[in-house]
């Protein structure tokens, strides 16, 4: 379960893959889903499975909490969460040596936890220090690590081997994962999800609203998203784009 | 008089009072078309993107319809104000690829519509999401005579990573018009290039057409 071992498996799957890859590129299909994406059947049913159970439990909360919680609350919610995700941001620019986001992220944290009510207020937002967005799958990209295989989680949403393993260092990246007292960081675990599926809704609907095959639009625009982040905005055109 | 010259002389005859309406209605011309005429003056890109884009938020904001939800009043407002702007041709050949050189010209135009359509209600719902946030317009970075362009705009959220829109714009004979919008490195066009391609594969440029009648339609999504 460490990251060698996540690398070389994906080593392994990369190389097989390149044959299937090249098959198809001589078949002439479009190679690009197969090569992120290898677990798609197994994806797919995980997606369907996601419909009914976030659609049917998660969603509504989510929706009902955009709704009917006064939009103050929501932004202040927003921003402390905002406030922790900056605070794990931080450790991620030192970890790929960007030390000018550092220094963004940490003015940030200190304007928004000492005049900020502790974070409730986004004013270093306000005051035009844009909020970072680095994360330990982003730093395990910068580091080399492959992507790894596209995965779709239930409930969790769309991620890679790399992203998700991130994702579970991150845990214990950010404050609350050493709050001793359980219940309080299991709330903080529970409202924290709820803000991040409430921050997904807009996005969710537009790309329902788009999308001929939604599985393959939310995976087309989550890697490629991702592959932006990577490259701080700036991502070289990627090879397959005719 | 005698300083007219005579391809001028012709004009004198029609009498003050008809001068006088004509220009009358033509100063009235003037201001409908003005839109039109500043795109094709040579407005430069980042500064239409910012007016078009002011102008449609400003509508939704103060329009009475589209704060009670009227879906179609959103629509009617990024049909009329937004549209003209966008070269939807080339986005559907873009996302196409082989498919389009492949299609007829019938093929082409059927394909091109159903994809305007979607794309207007795609950002018709997106419009009315993101209404509330505040948009910034960063500095255009491209040479004076460049006939290719990103205008990069910033949707800022509190608590959030500002979103990055950019417009990818191309110098037509009627003004700058967009070919792909970029959210967050998700290219419009690319995205759409995954999915038809696929539709392609399995019914053809028709089956493509087909499945984006349906979806347009409102039937519901496989």
């Amino acid at each position: 379960m460490n990251g060698r071992c996540l690398a070389a498996c994906s080593r392994l799957a990369t190389d097989k893959l390149a044959v299937l890859l090249l098959v198809a590129t001589l078949a002439g299909c479009a190679a690009a889903p197969a090569r992120d994406d290898p677990f798609e059947p197994m994806n797919r049913a995980s997606y369907k499975v996601n419909e009914v159970v976030d659609g049917h439990f998660v969603k509504p909360i989510a929706q009902a909490y955009v709704n009917y919680t006064p939009k103050p609350i929501q932004t202040a919610v927003a921003s402390f969460f905002g406030n922790i995700h900056d605070f794990v941001s931080i450790i991620n620019d030192f970890l790929q040596g960007k030390l000018d986001k550092a220094g963004n992220d940490m003015g940030r944290v200190i304007l928004n936890t000492g005049f900020g009510l502790g974070g409730l207020i986004d004013i270093a937002s306000e005051a035009g220090i844009p909020k970072g967005n680095e994360d330990f799958g982003l730093t395990l990209g910068a580091w080399g690590f492959p992507q790894g295989p596209y995965l779709f989680i239930p409930i969790w949403g769309p991620t890679t081997v790399r992203d998700g393993t991130g994702s579970l260092v991150e845990l214990y990246m950010g404050p609350v994962g050493y709050i001793p007292d359980v219940p309080l960081r299991n709330t903080l675990y529970g409202i924290g999800a709820l803000n991040a599926r409430a921050q997904a809704l807009s996005a969710e609907s537009v790309a329902l609203s788009a999308a001929l095959d939604p599985y393959a639009f939310i995976r087309r625009a989550y890697l490629q998203h991702r592959r932006y982040l990577l490259y701080d905005g700036k991502p070289p055109p990627e090879k397959d784009s005719q | 008089m005698s300083l007219l010259r005579p391809s001028m002389c012709r004009f004198v005859p029609i009498g003050a009072w008809r001068a006088f309406a004509i220009a009358i209605v033509g100063f009235a011309l003037a201001a409908f078309v003005q839109p039109l005429a500043h795109a094709a003056a040579g407005e430069a890109p980042d500064v239409l993107v910012k007016r078009v884009t002011e102008e449609v938020l400003g509508l939704i904001k103060s329009d009475a319809k589209i704060q009670a939800g009227d879906q179609a009043r959103i629509r009617d407002v990024i049909e009329s104000k937004l549209t003209p702007y966008f070269d939807f041709d080339r986005m559907t050949a873009l996302a196409a690829g082989r498919g389009w050189r492949n299609a007829t010209p019938e093929q082409k135009k059927m394909l091109a519509d159903q994809f305007k359509t979607l794309l207007v209600r795609t950002y018709s719902g997106a419009l009315n999401q993101y209404r509330d946030q505040k948009i910034a317009y960063l500095p255009l970075r491209a040479d004076a005579g460049a006939t290719d362009v990103t205008v990069r705009t910033q949707v800022q959220r509190p608590g959030q990573a500002p979103v990055q829109i950019d417009y990818s714009m191309e110098k037509t004979s009627d003004g700058w018009k967009a070919y792909d919008v970029v959210v967050g490195g998700v290219s419009l066009v690319t995205n759409y290039r995954e999915e038809f391609t696929a539709e392609i594969q399995r019914g053809g440029i028709d089956g493509l057409i087909k499945a984006l009648e349906a979806k347009n339609s409102g039937a519901p999504a496989k």
